[in-house]
């Protein structure tokens, strides 16, 4: 991407020869003193003259880039030195330093000045990197680390090293995609000085949060770094198959600074295997395979950096090649699109559908997710994401549902709004590079939207229209794609970024419109060399049994061309016409895929068949390792004939169970979720939801929780029941919605994981047992500041608060939420639990009741809500 | 993780999912849940342990110096009695468990409950499996290794998770992390000292019997002195 007016020095010199760059601090700090525990950064200031040595030693061994001793330099480790005390230990490196407070900023301004000062000595002409690190933290919702305050923390560190004069921002280390994109954008937003990313990765080519070579090449290149790589984890020997994979993809200069090889401990030191002549070597290799950047990580000395200096300096570079490549990526895994048909799944947008519409207004967002894992189970490669409905905020709330989805599956996403406030929340925050939904021949579209495609990476879906409306010809529509492609070239974004979207009019109403589209899909593949997107069921608007239509034609276009298509892969109709093109195409080797789906169904059935599809066949995806199992194992009850009945209880329905009223209450009672929705669907053709309830539902939930007290039923029975009839109330749900009706509810009451805590469980067990019971559940999740609570509690007028805690450390944080519900909302009810509590416990801070278990929650609920009416006294 | 055979704990798994440490199966549904995650933990999970020996100094007055930290607790200085060592121990079953559990909580959170059990006794075995590794060394050094006993165990402060964190280098090495109360990010881990004394010897404090919470639904019922190894940990710490 264009970033730079005058390309910076440091760029120009890589074009023309292979660049060294210096090896470990850590070790050589630790043979200077440095203690086991001591912050490597704080030895800028006390030791400036030992970090100009060691700097000197590797400019005089060839390094032609020193890194500023600010590894994990940051205002999380460095406002105040006194950090740990009076938390119960004592840091050999506080024994030290009492009295000697660091801050970040002399810290960061001696590290650059060191690195000068070096570089001065030497009389070399170099360059000095400013390093960064990790934070040491997880971002949300892994950990506790918010991703703009991540965004903060690397930009303070950035500002400070812009001032002292780096020439460029070095990220090394990092094995988490999401942190990676934080610091490559404070970066951006902090100075236009060079960005190189080296990541870490593990023996499996894994990073450690998951995540593969060519996803997170993916995102860097999307996000406009000028060097990417990897670093530390690895010895170079470790190191070579997963440069193949990084060099395969990747159109930007690839850096490789591996460890001295793989450690071992001797006598309490850290040795490794292999010598610096040996790694010199391999680093050999490893520029005769194509990096462009190559020096040392953990172990490695000035000894190793010069011998590979010595065979690598003066090497003729492997050219670096753009490859062209039109790819998108999760945190987990990457999605060509190419010879393979890629699938969206499209049912994640409110329209035409009340029950998406409702869960919107009510923020169910559980509903929203279901839908997501529901596509991915039926073979989704990618998912549409559309909230938007005028009387919602929706920007926030796009941002909020793509956090929450990427936070379960690990899919990538497409983000579909036409608010470009929202398309800019949801873009920074998407972790890893996305499709963007979209762009059109309009000068005012292509002014908002490429811009954001150029800051933040994304592949863009082009619309085929401009001022002038939808062209009604293949060459009108083709000429838009022309201009498109132009336009979006001036802001660096390359053809292979592009997805055009052919247009899809309704067949009922132009009897050539399916043929002008298929025409303009060939002609954009055979003569601008292009990739296609298709919204393909719009063909069928306002036609009869509009599957039928839907799936010819999707093959149809498939057959022009057409590379993505946005479908319903609930339909089986349209999983069937993409399997048989893929058999029929020779993408699908001996129809391997084919007969494994469809081997073992009677012919024509409907039904179970597509549930089975994930993880068959499907677009080039690389890696898959985000979340194991959520392909094809993975088990959620009712939605895939895959494992629903692993999660549900086992065996048939009892023979006596043939009337639905018992088969929906002997489901309910037994966790048997399908059976449950079943009966309930079929109940409801006669009866009012409320006699479903009353009558079956509840009785059968009161059995079940009377089992759980006795302790005749165990934990997971109860969920199991409880999820049986969350199912059935499912089912109810869509029937009110579809009949513009709305549940009543019993009460509001909130639910919350202190602050401090990011274990949820227990709260989420307490609120699927609570929402059976007919309660509204505001559900403000874990780790939440008193002070959210309150103000829920008073906005909301909330009568019920339940707390929890699973840590002894976070009790505190309860009794300071109690207190501050107490001041603030002194109507609330506080109940509270969790593993540490006891009932003297919950006494002491004052809370209205300790809930022993999940039972007692719903017991005590009922006590406080007696008389405000609900199901039961209808 | 690779395919092939996992040595499981059913019991435990049983004890964490408040069915009693009993020898009794567990019902059927739910025995058919808990074969399924077990199935999905053996793909999700990539476990990995990073060690490292201090030397240990009793500095008196209840204080213990491990070199990168020190700390004052009664019950870690029972549980190191006779050690002139201590080796700082960490495991993690890394970061897709938790974005499992994270799925299934909000979507499934009877399998949840039922993944989370079957992942804290995962870990346990797994540091069970690599503490046995580390005993063997150490015996041919002549050298006896005590029960595993975590910060957060009796009045061992769970904030001296923040030096073993970094003597470990944690991030680095495993993607663990602290969160500011000093909770590991992904959860499913596991900090340690484990001390080594040339006198042989078990120390009977481990770490659900070092436990205040006496009345807690999964607590321990026996303990057996010949199996050090079944340090348990309280499925809170997770």
């Amino acid at each position: 991407m264009k970033r730079y007016t005058e390309k910076p020095a440091i760029l120009q010199e890589l074009e023309e020869r292979i660049l060294i760059c210096d090896g470990g601090m850590g070790s050589l700090l630790q043979a200077a003193g440095l203690k086991p525990g001591e912050l490597p950064g704080t030895w800028n200031v006390t030791h400036p003259e030992t970090l100009v040595e060691i700097h000197q030693a590797y400019l005089e061994a060839g390094a032609d880039i020193v890194t500023t001793n600010t590894f994990g330099v940051d205002g999380l480790k460095y406002r105040r030195s006194g950090a740990g005390r009076g938390t119960g230990y004592k840091s050999a490196a506080e024994e030290e330093s009492e009295g000697g407070p660091f801050c970040l900023e002399p810290v960061i301004q001696a590290a650059v000045r060191n690195a000068r000062e070096a570089i001065r000595r030497s009389g070399k002409r170099a360059y000095v990197a400013l390093d960064l690190g990790p934070t040491g933290k997880l971002l949300k919702p892994l950990g506790d680390l918010g991703f703009e305050d991540a965004v903060s923390l690397y930009k303070e560190v950035i500002a400070i090293g812009v001032r002292e004069g780096v020439d460029l921002v070095l990220i090394e280390t990092m094995s988490d995609s999401y942190e990676t994109k934080a610091a490559v954008l404070a970066a951006k937003e902090t100075c236009s000085l060079p960005v190189f990313v080296t990541m870490t990765f593990d023996e499996s080519g894994k990073l450690l949060t998951g995540g593969t070579p060519a996803s997170a090449a993916a995102m860097l290149e999307g996000l406009g770094v000028d060097v990417l790589g990897i670093n530390c984890g690895l010895g170079p020997a470790q190191m070579r198959e997963i440069l193949t994979d990084l060099l395969a993809v990747s159109s930007t200069p690839v850096m490789v600074n591996p460890n001295a090889g793989l450690p071992r401990s001797e006598g309490g030191q850290t040795v490794y295997d292999i010598d610096a002549e040996e790694f010199a070597r391999i680093m050999e290799d490893i520029v005769d395979m194509g990096a462009r950047i190559v020096g040392g990580c953990c172990g490695t000395t000035p000894e190793h950096i010069r011998k590979t200096a010595e065979r690598c300096a003066g090497k003729t570079p492997v050219p670096v090649t753009r490859k062209g490549r039109t790819v998108i990526a999760s945190f987990a895994q990457a999605v060509e699109i190419g010879r393979e048909p890629v699938l969206i799944g499209e049912r994640i947008n409110p329209t035409g559908k009340s029950r998406f519409k409702q869960a919107l207004r009510d923020h169910d967002l559980e509903y929203i997710l279901r839908e997501g894992v529901a596509q991915q189970e039926h073979g989704a490669h990618v998912l549409d994401v559309n909230v938007g409905l005028p009387e919602i905020d929706e920007p926030a709330m796009l941002e909020e549902v793509v956090r929450e989805l990427q936070s379960i599956l690990d899919l990538p996403l497409q983000l579909d709004t036409s608010d470009p406030a929202a398309m800019e929340r949801a873009l920074r925050i998407c972790n890893g590079k996305p499709l963007i939904n979209s762009v059109n021949g309009k000068e005012e579209s292509m002014r908002t939207i490429f811009p954001l495609v150029q800051k933040y990476g994304g592949v863009v879906v082009a619309l085929c229209l401009d001022e002038q409306g939808i062209p009604e010809t293949a060459e009108g529509r083709v000429a838009i794609a022309r201009k498109i492609y132009e336009r979006a070239a001036e802001y660096g974004i390359g053809p292979e970024d592009i997805l055009i979207d052919a247009l899809c009019l309704t067949v009922s109403s132009d009897s050539k419109g399916a043929l002008t589209t298929l025409e303009t899909l060939r002609q954009v593949r055979d003569e601008l060399g292009g990739k296609t997107i298709l919204g393909v069921s719009n063909i069928s608007f306002g036609l009869p049994q509009r599957e039928i239509i839907n799936g010819a034609f999707f093959t149809m276009a498939l057959q022009n061309g057409l590379n993505v298509a946005i479908i319903n892969p609930n339909s089986e109709v349209m999983m069937r016409a993409y399997h048989s093109f893929r058999a029929l195409m020779d993408l699908d080797a001996q129809c391997g895929d084919y007969i494994r789906l469809y081997g073992g169904q009677k012919a024509a059935g409907a039904g179970a068949g597509a549930g089975g599809a994930a993880g068959a066949g499907g677009a080039a995806v690389s890696g898959g390792g985000g979340i194991p199992g959520s392909s094809g194992t993975a088990a959620f009850g009712g939605a895939s004939g895959g494992g629903a009945a692993a999660g549900a209880g086992t065996g048939p329905a009892l023979p006596t169970e043939t009337d639905p009223a018992s088969r929906l209450s002997a489901g309910v009672e037994r966790g048997l979720r399908e059976q449950a929705a079943e009966a309930a669907r079929e109940l409801l053709k006669t009866r009012e939801p409320l006699e479903l309830i009353n009558g079956a539902m509840i009785p059968a939930l009161d059995r079940v929780g009377k089992g759980f007290e006795k302790g005749t039923l165990f934990l997971p029975q109860l969920l199991m029941s409880a999820e049986a009839a969350r199912a059935a109330f499912d089912v109810i749900k869509e029937h009110m919605a579809a009949g513009g009706q709305q549940q009543e509810k019993k009460g509001t009451v909130i639910l919350a994981t202190v602050k401090g805590d990011i274990h949820d469980i227990g709260k989420n067990i307490v609120k699927v047992l609570m929402e059976n019971y007919g309660y509204e559940i505001l559900d403000l999740g874990k780790d939440v500041p008193p002070e959210q609570i309150v103000e829920t509690a008073l906005e909301r007028q909330v009568k019920l608060v339940g707390l929890s805690a699973l840590m002894t450390t976070t009790v505190p944080s309860m009794e300071e939420t109690i207190r501050q519900l107490r001041r603030e909302a002194p109507w609330a009810k506080v109940m509270v639990g969790g593993a540490v509590l006891t009932q003297e416990y919950a006494d002491s801070m004052g809370a209205d009741c300790y809930c022993r278990d999940a039972m007692a929650s719903v017991n005590y609920a009922e006590q406080v809500f007696a008389g405000d009416g609900g199901f039961r006294k209808a | 993780m690779e395919n092939g055979a996992w040595n499981w704990n059913d019991r435990e798994i049983r004890r964490y999912l408040g069915m009693g440490a009993g020898g009794e199966e567990a019902p059927e549904p739910v025995r058919a849940l808990i074969e399924a995650c077990k199935e999905e933990l053996m793909s999700a999970a990539s476990p990995k342990a990073v060690w490292r020996e201090f030397s240990l100094t009793w500095r008196g007055d209840g204080w213990l110096d491990f070199g990168c930290f020190q700390t004052r607790s009664r019950d870690l200085s029972r549980n190191l009695r006779d050690c002139t060592q201590a080796v700082l121990f960490a495991a993690t079953l890394g970061a897709q468990v938790d974005r499992l559990l994270g799925r299934y909580g909000k979507l499934d959170v009877s399998r949840a409950v039922v993944l989370q059990a079957a992942a804290a006794s995962m870990l346990e075995t797994f540091c069970d499996q690599e503490n046995e590794r580390l005993k063997a060394a150490y015996a041919q050094k002549g050298l006896y290794l005590r029960p595993r006993f975590s910060p957060g165990y009796g009045d061992f402060p769970l904030t001296c998770q923040r030096p073993i964190a970094a003597a470990l280098d944690l991030n680095r090495r495993l993607g663990v992390t602290l969160t500011e109360s000093f909770l590991m990010a992904p959860s499913k881990s596991v900090t340690a000292v484990i001390g080594a004394s040339p006198i042989p010897g078990n120390c009977r404090i481990q770490g659900c019997e070092a436990c205040k919470k006496t009345d807690c639904l999964y607590r321990r019922e026996t303990i057996s002195s010949g199996d050090p190894s079944s340090a348990g940990i309280h499925p809170a710490q997770e």
